[in-house]
């Protein structure tokens, strides 16, 4: 492992690898903290830069991006309660009151100091964990890789819908559906594609995300008449306050961190789950374990309030690395963006990356230490220039949102076929985002479709057809009951909702 | 039933799943391929009964969580508009280049979306494009196709 961090730490402290770092953490940070705009459109839109980087450089980038855009997301979260990233939604809740109460340069400096300490010791757990599970993971086989996707996408669409499991569920099969077009990958032949020869190589998974997330979030803002610069005239600049944490205040959050980082990291390993789960769940957690006294600030500018959600969104981050990594599996709709670049660059995830590419399996990891480290250096002096961003007005960020989308097609397929099928499907994804359809089900099913029917076509002519092969092998027969139970669960909540 | 959008959609889902399964039908596979225990039909015929059988249910089961859209308060106007302009500069990028068909789709699209402050208009289109075009093209070396700038010889 020695020999590992080394050779991460040698990719990842190079020049370009440190630069990379920042300027993802940068843009990441502003993206980020553009109400409506998350992590998946930040490293969606990055994804066009990359194509001139090696995969090293490239993942180092858009792991850059990913923690500055969870970081930009608790900016407007305190600043003007309107949180970037669902993930954020936990620290408005403590941080939006104590930027009420003047003290909004305190409660940013306590969530990029949780952040800060929450990503690190989620790189720690990484660090141990992603090397054991890559060995463990060897012994997979098809049918446990088929379970442990249909267990993927069933808990990506139990915990990302809010109550709407079906319309989850739909947005998966819609996902597996334009993963199905094109040539199928063992026989050559051509599936869904109407004798058109654009779509015989299939969707491209870059056009995809970029008409789901980038395209359509810029459109569903103008649709709204979402605009950030109305909610920006609240910032004032004046009434930032001082961004120092007194003894008191850092006794407290000693001890919130580590457990709330435990949780996040542990949640965020859960396929499905990811950020969001983690913030509420610290947040609960914390309100439950401190005294009565502190429990009565919880809501009204709490330390603990704001330190455990923001520990645990970041540690999750981390966590969601983990079956990414070690299994070629993306634990969330980010990772799963991630993912398709990856395999963009010709780079398989797997517990084969450990052995094949040493180089970026060790630099990522070592490199999300360092964009912590970055992201604290950079965002904590700059906060009070960082909130002018807010100011942004839509007029010029609809625009160039859509501009990076349609380059990111562009210089892919020099096609216009392309960009036809890219806004088409955003309109689509728009009207269907107006009627609360998730989108991050969608992406995770189309980048695991392929994978999926791989598994599926080995595990059906090993077992000669039969359907036995899902309760052959102890494992599989596992990861299928934990699915189960997650719809049972789900239906479970549901029925309690109701009544 | 409660007719909604929500159910009008699950609607169109289904149909969309049951033309899906029936072109999923249609696949044609080889002879010897025909009775094998998976071939190139058998994963999409599986997603054409889920999409089915999820669209179905949406259907028929009672929806608590009715969304209610406030159609007077969207922007149709505007976003047909940046749809019809995006459309035009996916036509146009090919064939004029990326350079201008960019700039001029970044500058009336600011005026579309109200903006007349001219300068800063200019300025976030033209050199704005230009900039970020040399990173792509001359500093990361990503092949940019532009007819327009190879014709007035500044594109090699």
């Amino acid at each position: 492992m020695i020999e590992g961090i080394l050779i991460g730490l040698t990719t990842a402290l190079t020049f370009q690898n440190i630069l990379m770092v920042m300027v993802g953490c940068f843009f990441g940070t502003i993206i980020g903290m553009l109400p409506g705009l998350g992590p998946m459109t930040a490293i969606a839109l990055m994804i066009p830069i990359t194509y001139g980087f090696d995969p090293a450089t490239g993942l180092i980038l858009m792991a850059g991006v990913y923690y500055g855009a969870v970081f930009g997301g608790s900016t407007s979260s305190i600043l003007l309660n309107a949180p970037g990233v669902p993930g954020t939604v936990a620290t408005s809740f403590d941080g939006y009151p104590m930027a009420q109460q003047g003290k909004a340069g305190k409660a940013l400096a306590i969530a990029a100091w949780s952040s800060f300490a929450g990503g690190t010791l989620s790189a720690i757990y990484l660090l141990f964990m992603a090397p054991s599970l890559s060995k463990v993971s060897l012994s997979f086989r098809s049918p446990d890789y088929f379970a442990l996707m249909i267990l993927g996408l069933t808990a990506i669409a139990a915990f990302s819908s809010k109550g709407q499991f079906l319309k989850a569920m739909m947005m998966v099969v819609l996902g597996l559906m334009l993963a199905s077009v094109g040539q199928d990958s063992l026989s050559d032949i051509t599936r869904f594609t109407f004798n058109n020869m654009n779509l015989t190589d299939g969707i491209s998974f870059v056009l995809v995300v970029m008409a789901t997330f980038a395209m359509s979030e810029a459109l569903t803002i103008i649709l709204k008449r979402n605009d950030p610069t109305s909610a920006a005239k609240q910032v004032s600049l004046t009434e930032l306050g001082s961004i120092k944490i007194n003894k008191e205040e850092r006794t407290k959050m000693y001890k919130t961190i580590p457990r709330s980082s435990v949780i996040g990291f542990l949640i965020g390993v859960l396929p499905g789950a990811g950020a969001t789960i983690a913030s509420f769940l610290a947040y609960g957690m914390e309100r439950n374990v401190v005294s009565d006294e502190e429990k009565e600030k919880f809501g009204k500018g709490s330390v603990n309030g704001l330190s455990a959600p923001e520990t645990a969104n970041n540690a999750a981050c981390s966590g969601s690395f983990v079956p990414m990594l070690t299994l070629g599996i993306p634990g969330s709709g980010t990772t799963a963006v991630m993912l398709g670049a990856l395999l963009g660059f010709g780079v398989q995830p797997g517990p084969r990356l450990y052995m094949t590419n040493p180089e970026i399996f060790w630099s990522i990891i070592m490199s999300m230490y360092i964009g912590m480290v970055i992201l604290l250096i950079l965002n904590l002096p700059l906060i009070p220039y960082i909130a002018r961003i807010l100011a942004v007005p839509k007029n010029y960020l609809i625009p160039l949102i859509l501009f990076f989308s349609v380059t990111g097609i562009y210089v892919m397929s020099f096609n216009n076929f392309d960009i036809y099928l890219m806004i088409g499907i955003a309109v689509v994804a728009t009207f269907l985002r107006l009627y609360d359809f998730p989108m991050p089900p969608l992406i995770l099913a189309f980048v695991l479709g392929g994978l999926m029917e791989e598994n599926l076509r080995r595990s059906l002519l090993l077992s000669n057809g039969s359907w036995e092969f899902l309760w052959d092998r102890t494992l599989t027969a596992c990861i299928l009951a934990t699915t189960i139970l997650i719809v049972v669960w789900h239906i479970y909540k549901t029925f309690k909702r109701k009544n | 039933m409660n007719i909604n959008t929500t159910k009008i959609i699950s609607l169109l889902f289904f149909i969309f799943s049951a033309f899906y399964l029936y072109t999923a039908y249609q696949i044609q596979v080889f002879a010897f391929d025909e009775n094998a225990p998976f071939n190139a039909r058998t994963f999409p015929i599986y997603l054409g009964y889920a999409g089915l059988f999820f669209s179905g249910l949406k259907l028929i089961l009672p929806d608590p969580n009715t969304i209610k859209v406030d159609h007077k308060n969207l922007e149709y106007k505007k976003t047909g508009i940046l749809i019809l302009i995006a459309i035009i500069y996916g036509a146009t990028i090919l064939k004029v280049g990326y350079f201008l068909t960019t700039s001029l789709f970044l500058f009336t699209s600011y005026y579309f979306l109200g903006e007349r402050r001219w300068i800063l208009m200019f300025l976030l289109s033209f050199p704005f494009v230009a900039a970020f075009m040399y990173l792509l093209h001359g500093i990361l070396d990503i092949y940019l196709r532009d007819p327009f700038l190879q014709s007035i010889g500044v594109m090699g």
